[in-house]
Formats: C-alpha cells, sequence, structure tokens
C-alpha cells in the first residue's frame, strides 16, 4: 500500500517540479555574473539589474508597457463591466451572440487577430503609436474583465435588487448602494487580469509596434533575436514578481468577496 | 363581481398601465452592452474580417487563393507540422496532467500549493516562459551541463532550435489548460462512488478505470479540445525554440505578412481560423464538455 | 411593550383590494395562468394568509401587490388608490423575503437605516428609529454586526425591522420562516403575531404550510390553481370548508360519497351506504344529487360503551378496523365502511380506553354540526 501511495505522488511531485522549475530557473540566471546563458551560473550578482535598470533602452519600453497597460486597464474595466451588467440581463439569444463576440479573443489564434489588426490599423496610420497599443490590448483584456465581473454577478442574489426596490431605493439608487458595491471585487480582479493582459502581450505589439510604440516584451523579443544577454533573465524575473504580485492580489480579493457574501453562520439561534 | 364580464374597453383600461416605462426599460442593457460591442467591432472584429476578405478579394472575388493550397507544397508540409506538433503536445499534456490534475482534487493540505504551481507558470507570459526553455534547452543550458556530468554524452548536444524543444515548451506552457478542466470534471464526482466502488470489492485500479476515468471523461475532453486548438495558433514558442526549418503556421502567416502577401496569409489564416472553430464546434456537441469548458474558463 | 411604533391604532393599516387580477406568463397557451381571477378584499390592519401549495399563484400575487410583477388584467387598489401604474419603490410597502435579503455589504444597522436613508431622513433622526426597530425585534445593540456573523433567525428578525422602520401600513411576507427549523419557526410565528398586534398595522402573509396559517392568521385565503378557494377565518375554514379542495388542505379530512334524499332545515339528508346522514350544508343541492360528506378524523368517535348522542343531532356508521396505529398523544385507525371507503379516526390515546383490534366491528359516530357537505 505504501508503493501505491509514494509512486504516484511522486510523479505528481515531478510533474509540479518540471512546471516550476523553468521559473526558478530564469531567476537563478538573473543573479548570475557571467555573460552568457549558463546553467547553474559560475557566480552571483546583480549585474543583470544593474544593467537593467541603468539603460534607458530597457526603461523606455517599460514606461511604454506601463502606461498602455494602465491605459488598458481604465478603458477594459470601464467598458467590460457596462458591458457584463447589460449582457446579464439581455434575453438568451442576443446574450450568447454578444458573449461570443466579446469573448472570441480568447480562443481566435493570436495571430489571426495580430494581422488582422494590423492590417485595418496599418491603413489609418496607426502602426507605432501606443494609441493604437491601447486600443488592441483593450480587445484583448476585456473577455477577463466581462468573465470575472459577471461571476461576481451571479453570486448577488437576485432578490437584494427586489428588497432594496422595495424598501425604497429608485433603479439608479439600487444600482450605486447594493448592485455596485458587491461586483466591486469582480471588477477589481477583472482589473488586474486586464494589466497582466497588457502588458505581457507580445503577438499583436510585434505587429503594431513599429519604432514609436515598443513594449517591453517586444524589446525582449528583439534582444533574444539578435543577441542573448542575461538582462532579459532580470528583466523576466522581475515580471515574474510583478505577475505573482497582481495574481496574489487578485486571489486576496477573491477570498475576501467570498466570505462577504457568505449569508450564514454558524451561531446559535 | 366575479360574475359580470366586463367590456374590452373597460379590460383594457386597467391593463398593461405600464408600456412605455416597460420598454425605455428592456433596452437598457442593450444600451450597456453597446459601447463594447461597437468598439470590439470597430478595433478588433471588423479589421479581422476585413483582413480575411483579402483571402477571396485579391485581386477581385476568387476563391483561387484557397485552389492553390491544393497543390501548395510549402502550405501542406507547414500545415502538417503544424498538426503533428499539436498532437503531440497534447497527448503529452493530456498524460502528464492527468495525474497532476488528480492529485490537485485528492491534496487536502497541498492543494493551495500545488494550484499556485500550476497557476503562476500560467500567468507568466509566455515570452518568459519559452525564454526559460532557451536557458533549460541551450548548449550550456541545465540539461546538456547535467547530462555531461553524469557522462550519458561527450559534448554538448544540440536540444535548442529542434521539434523536440518545441514540443516540450509547449506542453510546459499548456499543461495548465489540461489540468484545470479535468481537475474540475474530477472534483464533481461523487466520492461516495468511490467508497461503494471499493465496498463492493474493486482494487483502486479498477475503481479508476471503471469508475474515476469514465466520470472525468467530459473534463479529459473539454481539456484535450482546448488544448489542441491553442496549440494550433501557437507562434512565440516555436518561434523562439523551434528550428529555422520547421515552421508553423502561424509562423508561415507571420512571413508572409511580412511580405506583403496579405491574399495568401488571409487565405492561411482563414484556414487556420475554420480549423479551430470546427475543432470548437464539435466540442460544443460533446455532452458535458461545454460546462467544462465554462467552469475552466474562469 | 416596546417601541415607538404605532399600538394597535385603528386605522393605522392599510386596506387592500385585489379585484379580478391576473397574470399570464405564456401569452399563447391560457393554460399558463399563474393568477386567474383573484378577488380579495384584506381589512385594514388584519393578518391575512394567502395559503396554498406552490404553483397555486400565491407568491404571484404577493409580487403583484409589492409590484415587481404586472398583472396582465385586473387591479390593485390600497387604501383606495390604484397602485398597479406605480413602481415598487414608491408603493411605501414593506416586505420580508423568504431568504432575508440582507444587503450583505452593510452592517445590520446599515440594513436597517437603508429605506431611511433612500426617504432622505437626517442622520439623527434614522439613528432613532434604526435602534427603536431592532428593539422592537429583541435585538438590541446589534447594530455594527454583518448578516453573515447572524444566525438565520437572527437575520430573519433584521429583514423584519428593516421592513418596518418607516412605519409602511402595509407588510408582505414570502414564506419568511421557510428556512428555519420547526422549533425557530414556531417561536418565531408566536414573535409575528405580536408584532402585529404592537404594529396595528396589516400583514399579508404568504406561506404553503397550513398550520402556520392556522396559528398566525385573523384569516385565511386558501388559493389553488391561481384563483381564491376560500377565504374565512381559521375556524371557518376548518369547521365548514366550501368545497373538497379546502377540505383536503387543511387539516386532514375524510370524503364519504352520498346520495341526497331531502332537505331538513339547513341540513342535508343524505344516504351513506344504506345508512341516514345528515350534514351542513350552504348550498341547496337537488334530490338524488350525487355529493361528497366530509368530516374531521378527530371528531369522530367509537360509538359504544358509555357514549350516548341522539339520531337528531348525531349520526352513525358501522365499519370495520383495518389498521391500528398507535402515535403517542393520539391512536390513529383505519376503518373501513361497507361501500369500502376508508375513513380514518383520530383519538386521543388514554390508558383506560381499550384500543380497538384490526377485523373488529364498530359503531363511530360523530355530531352532524361537524359533517359538512362539499
Amino acid at each position: 500500500m505504501k508503493l501505491a501511495q509514494i509512486l504516484p505522488a511522486s510523479v505528481v511531485g515531478l510533474i509540479l517540479f518540471f512546471l516550476a522549475f523553468p521559473i526558478v530557473v530564469v531567476a537563478v540566471v538573473s543573479f548570475s555574473s557571467a555573460t552568457y546563458l549558463t546553467f547553474p551560473p559560475p557566480a552571483f550578482g546583480l549585474r543583470w539589474y544593474e544593467a537593467y535598470f541603468s539603460n534607458p533602452d530597457w526603461l523606455k519600453p517599460t514606461w511604454v508597457s506601463i502606461w498602455v497597460a494602465c491605459a488598458v486597464v481604465v478603458l477594459a474595466t470601464f467598458l467590460g463591466t457596462l458591458a457584463a451588467l447589460g449582457i446579464a440581463r439581455l434575453p438568451r439569444g442576443l446574450r450568447v451572440v454578444a458573449a461570443g463576440l466579446i469573448l472570441s479573443p480568447l480562443i481566435v489564434p493570436g495571430i489571426v487577430v495580430a494581422i488582422g489588426i494590423y492590417y485595418a490599423y496599418s491603413r489609418y496610420g496607426l502602426v507605432g503609436t501606443p494609441i493604437a497599443m491601447v486600443l488592441a490590448h483593450t480587445c484583448l483584456a476585456v473577455p477577463f474583465v466581462v468573465t470575472s465581473v459577471t461571476a461576481s454577478l451571479s453570486g448577488i442574489d437576485p432578490r437584494l435588487e427586489q428588497a432594496a426596490l422595495s424598501l425604497g431605493a429608485t433603479p439608479g439608487a439600487t444600482f450605486f448602494q447594493v448592485t455596485l458595491p458587491l461586483i466591486q471585487p469582480g471588477v477589481l480582479v477583472g482589473a488586474l487580469f486586464a494589466f497582466i493582459t497588457s502588458f505581457d502581450e507580445l503577438i499583436v505589439a510585434l505587429f503594431i509596434s513599429g519604432t514609436g510604440a515598443v513594449t517591453l516584451p517586444r524589446r525582449m523579443w528583439d534582444d533574444l533575436r539578435f543577441q542573448i544577454d542575461p538582462t532579459i533573465a532580470a528583466v523576466s524575473t522581475l515580471t515574474i514578481i510583478l505577475t505573482a504580485a497582481l495574481m496574489g492580489a487578485a486571489h486576496l480579493l477573491r477570498r475576501r468577496a467570498e466570505r462577504n457574501r457568505m449569508a450564514t453562520s454558524s451561531a446559535a439561534p | 363581481m366575479s360574475e359580470v364580464v366586463q367590456p374590452a374597453s373597460l379590460a383594457l383600461a386597467v391593463t398593461r398601465p405600464k408600456t412605455a416605462p416597460l420598454n425605455w426599460r428592456k433596452a437598457v442593457p442593450l444600451l450597456l452592452a453597446a459601447p463594447l460591442l461597437i468598439y470590439m467591432l470597430v478595433f478588433y472584429a471588423l479589421p479581422v474580417v476585413a483582413m480575411l476578405l483579402r483571402s477571396v478579394n485579391d485581386p477581385t472575388w476568387t476563391l483561387s487563393h484557397y485552389a492553390t493550397l491544393i497543390d501548395d507544397v510549402v502550405f501542406q508540409k507547414t500545415f502538417w507540422i503544424t498538426i503533428n506538433t499539436s498532437v503531440t503536445v497534447t497527448l503529452g499534456c493530456l498524460i502528464l496532467g492527468y495525474p497532476v490534475a488528480m492529485g490537485l482534487v485528492r491534496a487536502r493540505s497541498m492543494a493551495p500549493f500545488i494550484l499556485v504551481v500550476i497557476l503562476l507558470p500560467f500567468w507568466t507570459s509566455v515570452l518568459v516562459r519559452s525564454y526559460a526553455w532557451m536557458v533549460l534547452l541551450g548548449r550550456h543550458g541545465l540539461v546538456n551541463e547535467a547530462l555531461l556530468a553524469l557522462g550519458m554524452i561527450e559534448r554538448p548536444i544540440r536540444i535548442l532550435n529542434t521539434p523536440l524543444a518545441t514540443q516540450i515548451a509547449m506542453i510546459h506552457i499548456l499543461l495548465p489548460y489540461m489540468i484545470l478542466p479535468i481537475a474540475n470534471a474530477l472534483r464533481q464526482i461523487d466520492p461516495s462512488l468511490i467508497r461503494a466502488a471499493s465496498g463492493l470489492g474493486s482494487t483502486p485500479f479498477m475503481t479508476f478505470r471503471q469508475v474515476i476515468l469514465p466520470l472525468s471523461m467530459s473534463g479529459v475532453a473539454a481539456g484535450t479540445l482546448l488544448t489542441f486548438v491553442l496549440a494550433l495558433g501557437f507562434y512565440i514558442t516555436p518561434a523562439m525554440v523551434g528550428g529555422p526549418r520547421d515552421i508553423t503556421l502561424s509562423m508561415l502567416i507571420a512571413q508572409q505578412v511580412e511580405q506583403l502577401n496579405w491574399a495568401y496569409a488571409a487565405t492561411l489564416s482563414a484556414v487556420l481560423l475554420a480549423t479551430a472553430l470546427a475543432i470548437l464546434a464539435v466540442a460544443r456537441k460533446l455532452p458535458g464538455v461545454g460546462n467544462a469548458f465554462r467552469t475552466s474558463m474562469r | 411593550m416596546t417601541g415607538g411604533a404605532t399600538k394597535g391604532v385603528p386605522g393605522s393599516g392599510a386596506s387592500v383590494t385585489l379585484s379580478n387580477l391576473e397574470k399570464t406568463y405564456d401569452r399563447a397557451s391560457a393554460a399558463a395562468k399563474a393568477v386567474d381571477g383573484v378577488s380579495l378584499d384584506i381589512r385594514s390592519g388584519e393578518f391575512l394568509t394567502m395559503l396554498g401549495p406552490s404553483g397555486s399563484g400565491k407568491t404571484t400575487t404577493l409580487m403583484m401587490i409589492a409590484g415587481f410583477e404586472t398583472p396582465t388584467a385586473g387591479d390593485i387598489a390600497i387604501d383606495g388608490r390604484s397602485v398597479v401604474a406605480m413602481p415598487p419603490y414608491r408603493r411605501n410597502i414593506g416586505m420580508v423575503f423568504q431568504n432575508y435579503a440582507l444587503f450583505p455589504h452593510l452592517t445590520v444597522e446599515e440594513n436597517v437605516a437603508f429605506p431611511l436613508k433612500q426617504r432622505g431622513i437626517p442622520k439623527a433622526e434614522r439613528a432613532k428609529l434604526v435602534a427603536e426597530a431592532l428593539e422592537l425585534v429583541h435585538l438590541p445593540g446589534y447594530g455594527a454586526r454583518y448578516p453573515r456573523q447572524l444566525s438565520g433567525g437572527q437575520q430573519q428578525r433584521v429583514a423584519v425591522a428593516r421592513a418596518v422602520v418607516f412605519k409602511p401600513r402595509l407588510l408582505l411576507m414570502d414564506e419568511p420562516l421557510g428556512a428555519l427549523d420547526k422549533q425557530l419557526r414556531e417561536n418565531l410565528q408566536l414573535e409575528m403575531r405580536r408584532l402585529h398586534a404592537d404594529l396595528g398595522i396589516t400583514f399579508i402573509y404568504v406561506t404553503h404550510d397550513q398550520e402556520e396559517a392556522l396559528t398566525m392568521s385573523d384569516r385565511i385565503a386558501v388559493m389553488n390553481d391561481g384563483k381564491v378557494a376560500q377565504v374565512g377565518s381559521p375556524e371557518d375554514l376548518y369547521d365548514r370548508p366550501d368545497n373538497r379542495f379546502v377540505a383536503g388542505f387543511i387539516g386532514e379530512s375524510n370524503f364519504m360519497p352520498a346520495i341526497v334524499r331531502g332537505l331538513e332545515d339547513n341540513m342535508v339528508v343524505a344516504e351513506c351506504q344504506g345508512t341516514v346522514i345528515r350534514a351542513l350544508c350552504p348550498n341547496r343541492p337537488t334530490s338524488g344529487e350525487k355529493v361528497t360528506l366530509t368530516t374531521r378524523p378527530e371528531r369522530l368517535r367509537f360509538a359504544d360503551g358509555a357514549w350516548a348522542g341522539t339520531e337528531a343531532t348525531h349520526n352513525r356508521l358501522s365499519v370495520t378496523v383495518t389498521e391500528a396505529v398507535f402515535a403517542g398523544e393520539r391512536c390513529r385507525y383505519m376503518l373501513q365502511a361497507g361501500d369500502g371507503t376508508s375513513i380514518v379516526l383520530k383519538e386521543p390515546s388514554s390508558a383506560t380506553v381499550r384500543r380497538r383490534a384490526v377485523g373488529e366491528r364498530a359503531e363511530i359516530a360523530w355530531s352532524v354540526a361537524d359533517t359538512i357537505l362539499v
């Protein structure tokens, strides 16, 4: 019996190791002091982090990515939350169509989306502008916002709205005082995912970043094609940390929202 | 009063007094969703459609671009490589992913930890993950160093920039898409079924084969189809770690766009998109898969 | 008692008049009428319960009174004014839902203050009214807690406080005790009754539990299939059901087929398997008509030994005992009459009274006043 328990557990452990190890490797290499990609690194140091933080060729794209991602968060959260509120109440047929359109970026192959956008945007001279990046990334980010807000909405007891109305709240007051506070966690989680999606996005950026809107992933890609230096490992590690932080925040928000929604307790009557 | 038959006009006077506000209220959901829908049409859907139309609209309305695909050796080779890679990767994800899904569902105290290990790579960018494999599989990377240290090889072997590298990296990236739907399906199996089976004398292996496996099939199907569709469209990973002559369909499309062969690129894109949509359409028809999709999309 | 709410002041409750209410969901099929011609006069200050099985239309009717459903025909008037065109947030009606519907993101105090805030009542006044309302439901000092920290019974009381804090003249309740266990339910039923006496406003209560309805109500409107089967006080409905449905739904009833033989004063004389039975009847049936007579199992007695009664005031019947069950408080017998009709008899158990055996023949008797023709 012991073997039957240990064997599967170690298999699972191995596969999990396979999943986690490459990420760890990147972090370790970033602290290497060698100039080429070796693992394990011969010695450790912060050389590549210094290289990153002191090089405007790296800092400028970082700034562009942050700027764009923030704009995408605002736009995608606003449009996505409104849409989620509307879609929830649409009749079934319309709802399926609307949801299909909004969620399609998750399904359509990235290259097809990218060249389609490139095709149209280049017609209007939008290639190489940060605005174009914001416009395109928003389309890729809204599915996450809509999904998150919709999940939040469906967890709300429909009777709450009726209760508010019966107590004298107009539909507008009901929305602002009851519905909105209750979907707030969903909106925030969606916003976090929107940020990550835009910040890490590469395929569309490859085509429409041109020279005026080079994002951090685009810069990393160029670096990898033409030279390989471990600065990329440092940048990668920083983005991993950023991703982990945002994911952790999203998880905490979700947990708090679930706790707030619990209607019953185990206290005695 | 119930005996009196109300004249029709009188009845109308007291029925449906709220027609005007009712109609206005019905329009609100559409008004809320419209901004995003219009936005996505303008900045995403119509551009993609316009591009795809180049496959039938260049120079005039014609299906010739599709017709020539039949004799197009480059396309066929590329398509074959893409399908081949996707199938291999999907199988690899299935074999590796199912045990992890079971582990995730069975583990009590370890479950959150396992989830973190699955989700953190999941949310790390494809670029970073592909780069990680460049580091690991390179000439001075860990794999070569380990093999050298173990004395299994004498000189570093070339793993990076081969189809094998692409497959390993893609399996790594796509594993969570396989694990999560299967875990969802497994979680919904009533534990008393398993207890009943062992109470009736079934060994753990038999229980797995005859109870757990069949009941998890909807999750397996969802995960497999999702992984396959995503694998078809992969661009970054094959471009970064794949061999220079192992070109996937998405890489071919990118090349053609760089050379401004829009009609050809559009035709290839249409084929890729159609393949993905066809598989998804089949997936939705399978019982239970639709739900598995929806829960795992969260 | 406690609280500053109106205490049983006559006229402080709203009167509600439902006229020929109809609600159809599916225009195509007339069979889908959730509410089919409901007319009801609810008096100021009374505790009226709409009682019926699920699908009887009682909740839909309540929702129409509240304003969440629009009638497809008919009118609703509160205090003489038609409200059908008024949205729910203007009707000034208090409402309590089955799962309380407390706002989870607000404290108890904020929940109860919510309707006051909508009405623009200033902060100091709000706090005072909230405190009074919480006192009324025996939850003083709970203001800072969140709903998730309260038990089911406490949440329900907060929901009631919230619904009455703005002094409405009408309170609607949609199976508010459905989610609670039996013991708690019975306690809260009494509290509801007390609250009604304290506040003096009109309560309209919806439930499918006939015991609950009988315990709490001034009057009960029994509903079935979208129509009102009968309206009356609990005693009226129990002792004198109008129709077969009410007789069967409220309490337990025996149904005996009979043929009308004649009429005497306000009683009908019928023949039931060879025996003459007298029954009360509201309508005047014709001779020879086939009817159903109904009696309550606990109103039947075994007619031998020390029992005595006359033919004019009591009915008698010969039966055979087919089942005898001792259920603690009572003994329950299944009897079979001559023509095969099953009759249930319940009598209080006692150590001195002999229990009947299966297969035994016996005579049962009961008061004519307890026999109704439906």
